[in-house]
């Protein structure tokens, strides 16, 4: 399997980032601060206003190393691509079966049966691993219904259906999702959603590791050769990476929210870590994206069995490896999707 | 007759298809390219054997090096490492040269001889496209393996030149269908630099609507 090279992640707001010969340096008031030898990075996540050069773009762009830029309170704005990665018979796939709602909703049906699935079993896990502290009946009872939705989901065959469901099973899913929180429960509760701006620590958590999560997969469908922009589930809308949000449906539970979850109940992140802006909106201060970004490092490295490969990767490969999957079974290697399954 | 210049394939290609049908399809269909170290290597052969110093005169024989060979009739374009003249009467004159010349072409490899004949397949496709570019015959040439350093004799066969045009042909119509087959996995899987794109499991008919029916079902339980 492909190797798990390492994200570069700039943090420092007014850096700015350069080629020299075959490194990307880092500069602060035309100070080297770092330099990083292109060939053993994946990615780099700028967070920061200064920006890039033109010739690092370009050799990022060349060697396949995703260069993104996000805003120093981790909202992305763009990303450097250089010439489109070959293969035009894939994509002209990918957007003759995204034309026909019957063709999407076959591929869009087994996003969603991942996601709830994924999700579901976090719910069950839960309850196996503290019986003693969570309100088993309640999760139980939500994981049954989310069950019956996916008895439902398997036979769908229109995209306005299965997105109805696909709600409900949300709904299900983060009514009980504050039963998950553990630890310092004065500071991180879940109440709901709120993405713009989110307004708790939970949410700015949340709102942290799907950007993480995004950039993850979007570079993952680009470098298999799919457009990122033209999905199935997520329909065409201009400036909507709707692929990525359809391939991120079955991470989001189990990648993202677990890994939230698991921050805050081992202590790895604390409340002093976030600040509130005076219009109500959370955000994780510069000590408490360090601390996020260096878990989600460290949990990538972990090595996990791919359910239907049948492989051992670790877990920073998983949303590369169902780009690769989705591209095979669009050009005719796959009878279907497979999904990632996990317990 | 024969193929418009749009058609033409990559001459290169037929070792890739010689290797694996998916192999190639995956390169020259799909352009999914993943560099090893093999590439690489392969990569830096040629650069020094296509160098700038593009002709040279050594004891009578005129060295040629990295000539653009294409033909119509095999839908086919390509380069050669080396083409040497050697002056011969039964030779073909050639533009600004005295004399009549016998061309010779020669492909280096690294590595070593191989059990399949995919370098000579090349050689001889090369040799048919200049063949039609100076109207002549080419009985034989030679690969020079990096490894050995040794030069081995090709002699293009009627076999051999079946094999190509047999290949060609299908090459063409599985590019026109824009259609990647799938291969048995093999033990030359382990030796391809494009396993991770290929997945060669895949092609063990995996069917992910099973796989799919199997985690649904033990939500019944
Ligand atoms: S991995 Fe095996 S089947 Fe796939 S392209 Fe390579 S040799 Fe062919």
């Amino acid at each position: 399997m492909r190797h798990l090279l390492n994200t570069l992640f700039v943090l420092t707001e007014d850096s700015y980032l350069t080629l020299e010969g075959e490194n990307v340096v880092v500069l602060c008031e035309s100070e080297v601060r770092a330099r990083f030898p292109l060939h053993t990075l994946q990615a780099i996540l700028y967070f920061g206003y200064k920006g890039a050069s033109p010739a690092l773009m370009g050799a990022c762009a060349s060697r396949g190393v995703t260069l993104s830029f996000l805003t120093s309170f981790g909202k992305f704005l763009a990303q450097a691509c250089g010439k489109m990665q070959g293969n035009v018979l894939l994509r002209k796939q990918q957007y003759r079966l995204s034309d026909s709602e019957h063709d999407s909703c076959q591929i869009a049906r087994h996003f969603i049966i991942g996601k709830v699935y994924n999700c579901r079993w976090i719910l069950e896990r839960a309850t196996r691993d503290h019986a003693m502290r969570v309100d088993v009946a309640r999760l139980k009872k939500n994981s049954l219904q989310m069950a019956e939705i996916l008895s439902q989901l398997a036979p769908c065959s229109d995209l306005d259906t299965l997105r109805g469901l696909e709600g409900k099973a949300a709904n299900f899913y983060f009514d009980v999702f504050d039963e998950l929180i553990l630890q310092n429960k004065e500071h991180f509760y879940f109440q709901n959603r709120s993405r713009r701006p989110p307004r708790d620590n939970v949410n700015a958590l949340l709102s942290f590791a799907y950007t993480l999560l995004a950039n993850d997969c979007a570079a993952a469908l680009e470098s298999v050769g799919l457009d990122s922009y033209v999905g199935f589930l997520h329909r065409d809308r201009p400036g909507r990476a709707s692929l990525t949000l359809d391939l991120m449906e079955e991470f989001r539970g189990v990648y993202a929210d677990r890994f939230v979850i698991s921050l805050i109940n081992n202590r790895e992140i604390l409340p002093k870590q976030f600040e509130q802006k005076e219009n109500g909106a959370v955000w994780l201060n510069d000590e408490g994206r360090k601390a996020v970004l260096s878990a989600w490092q460290a949990r990538k490295k972990a090595t996990i069995t791919h359910p239907f490969l049948n492989e051992k990767l670790p877990w920073g490969l998983v949303p590369y490896v169902q780009a690769l999957l989705l591209s095979r079974y669009l050009r005719g290697d796959l009878d279907a999707y497979p999904p990632f399954f996990w317990k | 007759m024969g193929y418009s210049e749009d058609e033409f394939l990559l001459l290169s290609g037929l070792q890739h298809f010689a290797f694996c049908k998916r192999q190639w399809a995956l390169i020259h269909i799909e352009q999914q390219w993943t560099e090893n170290l093999h590439t690489v290597e392969g990569n830096f052969m040629h650069e020094r054997a296509h160098d700038s110093s593009l002709t040279e005169f050594r004891d009578g024989i005129l060295i040629c090096r990295g000539i653009q060979v294409f033909s119509r009739e095999l839908g086919i374009t390509g380069a050669c490492d080396v083409v040497e003249f050697h002056p011969s009467p039964d030779g073909v004159p050639i533009v600004g040269r005295e004399g009549l010349w016998r061309p010779v072409p020669i492909e280096y490899k690294k590595g070593r001889p191989k059990e399949h004949d995919a370098d000579a397949l090349q050689l001889c496709a090369q040799a048919m496209c200049l063949e039609k570019m100076l109207v002549c015959t080419i009985p034989g040439g030679y690969l020079f393996y990096g490894e050995t350093k040794r030069r081995q004799p090709v002699e293009f066969t009627p076999e051999l030149r079946h094999t190509v045009t047999d290949m060609l042909n299908e090459m063409h119509m599985l590019y026109h269908r824009g259609y990647t087959p799938k291969v048995k996995p093999s033990k030359s899987c382990n030796a391809c630099s494009l396993i991770e794109t290929c997945l060669p499991k895949l092609c063990k008919n995996l069917s992910a609507v099973q796989y799919v029916n199997k985690h649904l079902k033990e939500e019944d339980l």
